[in-house]
């Protein structure tokens, strides 16, 4: 393509190059979005035409994390010099913090459900990855008979619609006692998570190759020697990416998380829309909770970004 | 399941002398997950199945009685429940036609030599890794009739996308167009930086049009990678329930994902809900089978 090259191709490529900057600008400007109502002061969240340059604020956050409730009276000179910063910025937007009989500061319930879905999301891709590496590597150099109907199957569990799955385990979670329970959750996303990870798995063993754990075999390692000593450092990379991927699925999952938790052990992606309920609500610190649950996603996809393709494919288009 | 899956294998192997048997590490190695996956995902539901001929409610403690096929000819009989499935049917088709060409549409501009190509990229991929729940849920700002971005960015004025019952579904399918180009456009980019170069050169030799290269080099080229694209949107659109649920409550948006989880969890009829679950299940397997054909013949090449 390059030998020759015609005034009206460089052209083309010009008019290309400005449409990916446009259409690259359309896709962010939701995240940009977010970004930014994330440290705009509540009056600046829905104005028109919008505020795109503004004095940036933490104020979002501080009630991101807080119980507030409005203030009647405005706080006294003394009150308001007494409070630190972060109280201060809340009395600026009309409302107070609510503290306790003791005086403590009563948090919010984001705090715990950003906490609850860090447990859940990482025991889970613990559980998934360590257990599909093992598969992934029985199926990769053993014969196992029907292994493609097996492979299937396995896939297949990750297919089903969430809601046609819970609705049994809501059942059987509610006899065992088990609804609104972190171990509930994370038996969920490990099965789900478990036929992933062993796609995935399967194609970055079966790049490793054999060779080398015939020669450990033959330097007199044993199978499992071999497997831990050879096949897992080489394996690092892949599972890695595995880890990262099962790790987003899990904290971004939305569907079993409604139906299954309601407090205790309620993860974020239910818990952000539940705080909008009735009347105005208040945008900057929906925004700031939803800009501090995708941050570390974001950093993610940026980290995995050479794996995308492979992860997305469940492994079968490597590039 | 677990005996069937045992062969065979070189006993003398070096190997199986020391330590544990190749077979031994075999079944050790998938046996747990196997069988992880059969309590958590099949004995689900072959409990359900009972369920799915029994009138149960979950919020009472009424014993089930068993109605025999009576959920499923009672669902089958619902005029409602088909215009879900028409809901849905429409939903698909919307929403992956539009990923397919806006994805494929961006790969074909991005498969040149752009400075920043791969930030470009790795940028363009964000939307389809978040939540789809949580940023769902910031596009009702984005479409809000009187303060939204897009309706003052368009200049559309008070224009109702989530409250109007005809809009709604649409405006879901917008937002799941813009959550998943990026995901047609990853594969698109592999497929079309997969076609060799000297067809190319050869198309330019020959002095064939644009329309005809495209045609006749890039399309039948990408086109197994595209369908697998598609196959996947196409399953993972039938069971959409994050986004819509999250965006709007039209009934004209209600997907089937939504009128499941409407009847297992809000009008609490379990037995139907179980019946309607087999119904989906059922579509669902089908087109994983077809999507999995599509992996491996991919994979083979």
């Amino acid at each position: 393509m390059a030998a020759v090259r015609t005034s009206s191709e460089v052209a083309f490529n010009r008019v290309a190059i400005v449409a990916v900057l446009v259409v690259t600008i359309i896709f962010l400007a939701p995240i940009y979005w977010i970004a930014s109502t994330a440290f705009k002061p509540r009056n600046l969240a829905t104005t028109i035409p919008p505020t795109v340059v503004f004095q940036p604020e933490i104020s979002p956050f501080v009630k991101l994390f807080t119980k507030r409730s409005q203030l009647r009276t405005p706080p006294t000179p003394e009150e308001y010099a007494a409070a630190p910063w972060w109280e201060r910025v809340v009395f600026d937007g009309g409302e107070k913090i609510v503290r306790d009989g003791k005086g403590e500061v009563q948090w919010s319930g984001y705090p715990n459900r950003f906490m609850n879905s860090l447990i859940i999301a990482i025991t889970s891709t613990v559980l998934a990855v360590g257990m599909g590496t093992f598969t992934a590597y029985g199926f990769s150099r053993f014969k196992v008979k029907g292994e493609a109907d097996l492979l299937f199957f396995i896939l297949s569990t990750r297919m089903l619609p969430p809601v046609v799955v819970a609705i049994p385990m809501f059942l059987m979670y509610r006899a065992v006692g088990l609804n609104d329970s972190h171990i509930g959750l994370i038996i969920l996303y490990t099965a789900f998570n478990l036929s992933f990870s062993v796609w995935l798995m399967k194609g970055f063993m079966d790049e490793i190759p054999k060779e080398y754990e015939e020669a450990a075999l033959v330097d007199g390692y044993t199978r499992m020697e071999a497997f831990f000593k050879i096949v897992l450092p080489e394996a690092a990379t892949g599972i890695a990416a595995t880890a990262v991927f099962c790790f987003i699925t899990a904290w971004n999952e939305y569907a079993f998380a409604l139906i299954m938790t309601n407090r205790r052990a309620q993860t974020a992606p239910p818990f952000i829309p539940s705080q909008v309920g009735s009347g105005l609500p208040d945008w900057t610190v929906i925004a700031a909770g939803t800009f501090l649950f995708l941050l570390p996603v974001a950093i993610f996809t940026f980290l995995l970004r050479n794996h995308l393709l492979r992860g997305m494919s469940f492994g079968a288009i490597r590039k | 399941m677990a005996t069937t899956m045992i062969t065979t294998l070189d006993r003398s192997s070096r190997a199986a002398a020391r330590g544990l048997s190749d077979i031994s590490i075999r079944n050790l190695f998938i046996i747990p997950t196997v069988l992880f996956l059969i309590v958590f995902n099949i004995f689900p539901l072959i409990y359900s199945l009972g369920y799915s001929f029994t009138d149960f409610r979950a919020s009472t403690n009424a014993p089930a009685n068993f109605v025999g096929l009576q959920n499923y000819r009672d669902l089958l009989n619902d005029p409602y429940v088909w215009a879900n499935f028409a809901i849905t049917a429409k939903y698909v088709i919307i929403s992956v036609a539009g990923q397919l060409l806006v994805g494929f549409g961006v790969a074909m501009l991005l498969n040149r030599d752009i400075p920043l190509k791969g930030l470009i990229t790795t940028l363009l991929l964000l939307p389809m890794m978040l939540s789809m729940a949580v940023v769902g849920l910031f596009w009702k700002l984005l479409y809000d009739p009187s303060w939204g971005v897009i309706n003052y960015a368009l200049g559309l004025g008070n224009f109702e996308w989530l409250a109007d019952p005809k809009m709604a579904l649409y405006a879901v399918a917008l937002t799941d167009i813009w959550m998943w180009s990026p995901f047609v456009m990853l594969l698109s980019l592999a497929g079309l930086s997969a076609v060799p170069k000297h067809l190319y050169e050869a198309a330019a030799i020959d002095r064939a049009g644009p329309f005809y290269t495209f045609f006749r080099i890039t399309l039948p080229l990408v086109a197994p990678i595209l369908m697998i694209a598609v196959i996947f949107r196409t399953m993972e659109a039938f069971k959409t329930f994050d986004l819509a649920y999250i965006l709007t409550s039209q009934p004209t948006a209600e997907l089937i994902s939504i009128r499941l989880y409407k009847m297992a969890f809000q009008e609490w009829q379990t037995g139907r809900s179980c019946a309607m679950a087999y119904i989906v299940l059922i579509m669902v397997l089908a087109i994983t089978n077809i999507y999995v054909k599509y992996l491996n013949k991919v994979k083979e090449r």
